[in-house]
């Protein structure tokens, strides 16, 4: 197996597995961060979404050997300090059900608010309609990237 | 009391007839303990002051892990900032776990109060007897106990070592709903910090030491089998370090990681024997109901006499085709076994079943088993197989060591069990002013237990009684179940055939309403004017409560108002899992393709436990509902489910998700169901909304098929 190193949450990460293998699983199996969920293997669904370099990517689509040398951050690796304004926000608005697709849906939405800080409706669902939600919680994730994008307030 | 075991005790009590409570509380001598309070096995005191409250009943997204404690919470007047959850595996203790049905809250509404009554009241015997006062003179007040006349006060902490001691009461006092202090508030819930985190312990986050991962390769026939199978090439590669058939139809390839395991299933080359079912399609399956349709149905509801009356006839056909619960996270489970015992974690609504179905499976007594219960990314009645949890048992003991079964999302859309296709005949004759004066509902299709082996007394599925109920207070009506066969995998999904009886009975109705000319909020509120019980099985419907629910989502809705141009509504109201529900659904028609902009929906569940649950699950429902009504289909070609993963079988995006607004009735009534009361209204409204637009009736979902 050949290795491959990565930056994963701030630290350096050196990973030996065949470089056809999912960064998902490479989270989730070899740097044991199951926050990253599985939820199609076919980029889908979202619950994957991890960032490479700042992008929201499908990491359940992404070949290790895409992302060698490059900085990944996990639902883990969000909030440096505490929790991420979003992750507050999350639980303000109590967005959550069963919570399955939420880190996938948060990954995506911190992915949108670091280059839009002031998404409007119709932004939020362009970059939020790639992730399902089977518990319908959609209304509430637009409320939470709201909250979130005005510093917390409603 | 004699030395009985805990055991014997839980079934002396229910054999006694003695109602679940008793049933629970643990013989006296089990109780004497120097590390806690436990008058039942639902609470746990201890004299650091720390309270755990346990919970027996699944975590699926539907809140149970903070609205069960509540209960017991507001009955043991303590201070919820103290309490802790614990989530019970299988056990012997606490009756049936199953979590299904809409059913944790009005199941445990009782039992969980008076647990905590009855804690309460021997925490107060304990101060009085410490203190030398009268019981009357001590009050429980936010988790402690207080003689407001000496201005003293002990923690139930530090009272747990002489409670213990005390003889538990055999009747307690319930609190008066005036009282409440944590029924009935906006709670958060417990589960939120861990899930917005990346923390939460689903069932595919498990792990342990020395653990393999499993996939299995699937007969992708109903009812086919394996003949050979070659693992060379799986072998040649990817860390799998095992193959081997599992059960007739499926073979297990084991790897040191998922992906692994995955890879070697891809090159995995298997023989199948295709069986019976090779050349079945749906249009088999619908003809066939077409055909069961002509047999003698067992009787759901009747009353009056449905052959009289004279009037105008309409009748209908509407069908309803086979659907997948989807749940996010895909079936899993991890299973460590050994020649004395099997240890399983399950994302499981069912342990007990997985606790019992394992055990047959490996060769084991059920109190070998023990069953951890995970949290579950969804359920949606999925979880209530317990098919996941035997073939990791089985895994684990062909390898002999620990392994987590993995699903992907193709084996669970292709190896599900369904929601039943069905067919529904209805009719009715209306009198002169186009009201009905006989209405008649014959529902064709299988039955889930029936299908998997369990009894159908009477020839009607044991689910009907909560799910098709007729709650207008007509004069001559019957309702009717034909049971079909099918050989395509049944199961329950989300309010079961609730759905399939509500989208026909309440579409039906509205096309009454348009034959009579009549608006078809007045039609229904005709129907349910007089105040009538209707007894349906073991359960009394209330017109007047129905009439309560459609006036209520009428009024928010603005039903009288006049809409903006291209803006159309439909209404529909349902009564199932003991709960009343009523949705009215405004949408535009944007190239014959409806568009959902808001869904008022009125609900009557009884008392609130949470309103902010209420508030998720409500919508949750309607959106999934909206999910089912516009795209899900499952259907069967040459003997296989063809649809795979989310590209053909497509839930609702955020693009797609109206705003819900959510009103409950304000009720002091035992609360009801909550989690699936709001699905079958909503394909019927959005049906009706779309009659209004087009003067198009859709008589089968889904609507854009």
């Amino acid at each position: 197996m050949p290795d491959f190193t990565l930056r994963v949450n701030g630290s350096e990460k050196k990973v030996s597995v065949s470089p056809d293998t999912p960064l998902l699983w490479v989270l989730r199996d070899t740097l044991d961060l199951p926050g990253t969920k599985f939820g199609c293997g076919a980029g889908f669904c979202g619950a994957c979404t991890v960032h490479v370099e700042g992008e929201a990517i499908r990491s359940c689509s992404t070949p290790v050997s895409q992302v060698a040398g490059k900085n990944v951050t996990t639902i883990e690796g969000l909030g440096a300090n505490g929790l991420h304004v979003l992750q507050q926000a999350w639980i303000a608005e109590e967005v959550p059900q069963c919570g399955y697709c939420q880190t996938g849906q948060i990954m995506t939405a911190a992915a949108l608010l670091a280059k839009t800080p002031k998404p409007s409706d119709e932004q939020i669902t362009q970059a939020m309609n790639g992730n399902l939600c089977r518990c319908g919680t959609y209304e509430r994730i637009r409320k939470a990237i709201h909250r979130a994008a005005t510093g917390g307030a409603r | 009391m004699s030395p009985l075991s805990r055991r014997e005790f839980v079934a002396a009590g229910v054999a006694a007839g003695a109602g679940l409570v008793v049933g629970f509380y643990l013989p006296h001598e089990g109780r004497i303990s120097k590390e806690a309070f436990s008058p039942n096995a639902y609470l746990r005191i201890t004299p650091d002051n720390k309270i755990t409250i346990v919970v027996a009943r699944s975590e699926m997204g539907q809140g149970v892990r903070t609205a069960l404690p509540m209960i017991l919470a507001e009955e043991l007047e303590a201070d919820w900032k103290q309490i802790e959850i614990e989530q019970a595996g299988a056990s012997t203790l606490y009756g049936d776990q199953t979590t299904g049905g809409s059913a944790s809250v009005r199941t445990t509404w009782d039992p969980m109060r008076k647990a905590g009554a009855a804690a309460r009241e021997m925490l107060i015997s304990a101060a009085a007897l410490t203190w030398g006062v009268t019981r009357s003179s001590c009050t429980a007040q936010s988790g402690s106990i207080v003689h407001a006349a000496s201005n003293r006060r002990l923690s139930y902490g530090e009272l747990s070592a002489k409670a213990a001691m005390l003889p538990i009461p055999s009747d307690v006092t319930l609190k008066q709903v005036k009282d409440y202090k944590i029924v009935g508030q906006r709670l958060a819930r417990v589960d939120t910090p861990a899930k917005v985190k990346g923390e939460a312990g689903f069932g595919i986050d498990f792990r342990m030491p020395g653990m393999k991962y499993a996939v299995l390769s699937r007969c992708p026939t109903i009812g086919g089998k394996v003949t050979s199978f070659d693992d060379k090439e799986s072998k040649k590669n990817s860390g799998v370090s095992y193959a081997g058939k599992i059960s007739d139809s499926t073979v297990a390839v084991v790897a040191n990681s998922v992906w692994g395991a995955m890879e070697g299933r891809r090159v995995l080359n298997v023989s199948w024997d295709d069986g019976p079912n090779k050349d079945l399609n749906t249009a088999a399956v619908m003809d066939s109901l077409k055909q069961t349709a002509k047999k003698k149905g067992a009787s759901l509801y009747a009353v009056g006499d449905v052959t009289k009356a004279k009037g105008r006839r309409i009748s209908a056909e509407y069908q309803l085709p086979f659907m997948a619960h989807a749940p996010m996270e895909p079936g899993n489970c991890t299973a460590s076994y050994s020649a004395t015992g099997c240890e399983l974690w399950a994302p499981t609504q069912v342990p007990q079943d997985c606790r019992d179905s394992v055990a047959q499976a490996v060769g084991l007594d059920p109190d070998q088993v023990k069953v951890n219960v995970t949290l579950m990314g969804g359920g949606f009645g999925r979880r209530l197989e317990h098919d996941y949890a035997v073939e990791a048992a089985l895994v684990s003991k062909a390898i002999g060591g620990p392994v987590k079964v993995i699903w992907t999302r193709e084996d669970d859309m292709r190896f599900s069990t369904y929601r039943p296709a069905s067919l529904h005949q209805l009719s009715a004759v209306l009198d002169g002013s186009g009201w009905p004066l006989v209405f008649t509902h014959r529902i064709i299709a299988p039955s889930i237990s029936g299908q998997k082996g369990q009894p159908v007394p009477g020839g009607v599925d044991p689910d009907l009684p909560d799910e098709a109920a007729f709650v207008y207070g007509l004069e001559n009506v019957s309702i009717e179940s034909v049971i079909a066969e099918t050989p395509v995998p049944l199961g329950w999904m989300r309010s079961v055939y609730a759905l399939q009886a509500g989208f026909a009975s309440e579409s039906f109705i509205d096309e009454l309403a348009a034959a009579a000319g009549k608006d078809p909020l007045e039609y229904r509120l005709h129907m349910l004017a007089k105040d009538r019980d209707i007894q349906y099985f073991t359960t009394t419907w209330h017109t007047a409560r129905m009439r309560g629910v459609l006036q209520l989502a009428a009024e928010k809705a603005g039903w009288k108002n006049p809409l903006p141009a291209g803006r159309f509504r439909g209404i529909a109201c349902f009564g199932c899992f003991s709960s009343y529900m009523a949705e009215v659904v405004e949408i535009s028609m944007e190239n014959d393709t409806p568009r959902v902009h808001r869904v008022v929906a009125a609900v009557d569940c009884g008392q609130v436990v949470n309103p902010s649950i209420l508030e998720q699950q409500i919508p949750g429902g309607i959106v999934y509902a909206l999910s089912n009504a516009l795209r899900a289909k499952i259907t069967i070609d040459k003997g296989r489910v063809v649809q795979g993963n989310f590209d053909d079988y497509a839930p609702l995006r955020m693009e797609e998700t109206p705003i819900v607004e959510v009103y409950a009735v304000p009720s002091t009534e035992s609360p009801t169901g909550i989690g699936e009361p709001s699905v079958p209204p909503l394909a019927p409204a959005l049906c009706n909304a779309i009659y209004a637009a087009t003067k198009k009736r859709i008589r089968a979902l889904p609507i854009l098929s």
